[in-house]
């Protein structure tokens, strides 16, 4: 499982990006995704169409965690939102493991062999975990403790004098927190 | 309002080296890192509490003192009297500092109900519900009647009320009858129009706007007998607000 985590201003603006693998089950929380590595911008790009449907369920759901909201099936991609009230936006994508059966022929076929190995060798391990199944009850509660962690984060850094709204996340001390909070929750 | 937190965020001033020499006396040059944080820029304090060590709760119910807003208040006045053409950009200016105060009291308000809805019950509210987004215009000022007015001063607003002018329905009016900003405050003669509490305006413009409602908001001198300093904030929603608003409502979202 890799998960590749953003936070979006009001206005479109990337304030904060981070990659990530899954740290239960075995996992080394090193982010494999089926891209090759040349083409990791596959990432945001799928993240970033989910913005249309996102704004969509934001006026139908009062909620801030909005739970699973995309997916993308050629990637195995799947989104989920968190809103905050001040409108920011929290955007996971996370890619189940490559099962060796199932390569797609579409944009994923792309992967390199070796990345397929190195994925395909952790697919038992991570197999049983939580995040294997992306839609289910368990991962969307993972999902929201870990959105949950990253938002307390997320004021703490609003809260600054030194911080105005739409400016780039870069404390280093912000990102440990989230890292901490993927390899705590995901 | 949450300026004991502010006083924590101290971290990433770059070298004024007054708050660092007075407690780290040790070193003889406080420019140098007493750390050995390995990110070079990075200043944390000598207690090794960044803001993200620091819990947001524990300024909850902490009391400001009023003379010292007061001070601050008059002096945030006189910065921004500096240079202006009139009474009308005095009350901009003072609208554009409550803007950003807005944005962030959402998110803190937000993060308060949320972290102890669990035992929500001293002084959170009336409305101790979960709390969701605000989505719909009645449910958002109702948010700023309540929630956040007693965040800021320690009770709700005394009215809300909705244009009865048909040729207004985008307006609302939220009425504070001693507004607390204003206590200390004398306007001159000749500045009768003035009211500074379009800082108040301001963080209400900043909260309908974080909430997705485009919105203008300010203030207004009201006053009855009883109240001399009463205060009406007029909050006039934007078209696109107002168009939102009749497609939630025929879709049922409350």
């Amino acid at each position: 499982m890799s998960y590749y985590f953003t936070i979006l201003s009001p206005t479109d603006v990337p304030l904060f990006n981070i990659a990530f693998g899954t740290s239960k089950g075995g996992g080394d929380g090193i982010a494999r995704f089926r891209f090759p590595d040349t083409a990791q911008y596959m990432n945001q790009f799928i993240i970033h169409s989910s913005l249309d449907i996102l704004e969509e369920a934001q006026w139908t759901n009062g909620g801030m965690y909005l739970k699973h909201i995309d997916t993308y099936p050629p990637a195995a991609a799947y989104i989920t939102a968190f809103l905050t009230p001040s409108g920011a936006r929290f955007l996971l994508l996370h890619q189940p493991p490559q099962l060796p059966a199932s390569s797609s022929g579409t944009g994923s076929g792309l992967g390199s062999s070796s990345l397929l190995g190195t994925a395909g060798s952790t697919t038992r391990a991570s197999s049983s975990s939580v995040a294997a199944n992306p839609t289910s009850p368990q991962t969307e509660e993972a999902v929201r403790q870990f959105m949950n962690e990253v938002y307390e984060s997320y004021v703490k850094t609003a809260m600054s004098p030194f911080y105005k709204q739409g400016m780039e996340i870069r404390s280093p001390v912000f990102r440990t927190r989230v890292t901490a909070a993927g390899k705590k929750w995901l | 309002m949450a300026t004991p937190l502010r006083q924590s965020t101290m971290l990433s001033v770059n070298n004024s080296a007054t708050p660092q020499s007075a407690s780290s006396d040790k070193s003889q040059s406080p420019q140098t890192q007493t750390l050995s944080q390995p990110t070079p820029g990075l200043r944390v304090p000598s207690n090794r509490k960044t803001i993200y060590d620091r819990h947001l709760n524990r300024s909850r119910n902490a009391e400001l003192s009023r003379a010292s807003f007061a001070f601050l208040f008059g002096e945030m006045i006189t910065y921004a009297q500096r240079r202006v053409t009139g009474i009308q950009d005095l009350e901009k200016r003072l609208n554009e500092q409550g803007y950003p105060l807005g944005l962030r009291l959402l998110d803190l308000l937000f993060y308060r109900t949320t972290s102890t809805s669990s035992s929500a019950l001293s002084s959170s509210s009336t409305s101790s519900s979960p709390p969701n987004r605000p989505l719909r215009i009645l449910t958002l000022l109702h948010l700023i009647h309540g929630p956040l007015w007693r965040l800021l001063f320690g009770r709700s607003a005394d009215a809300l009320e909705h244009s009865v002018s048909p040729d207004t329905p985008n307006e609302y009016m939220i009425t504070d009858n001693d507004p607390l900003v204003n206590t200390y405050i004398s306007v001159p003669r000749e500045m009768s129009m003035l009211n500074c509490a379009a800082f108040v305006a301001g963080i209400i413009e900043g909260v309908c706007d974080g909430c997705g409602f485009e919105t203008k908001v300010s203030a207004h001198n009201q006053p009855s007998e009883m109240w001399p300093s009463r205060t009406v904030f007029l909050v006039r929603f934007g078209e696109s607000v107002m168009e939102r608003e009749k497609v939630l409502e025929r879709a049922g979202v409350k």
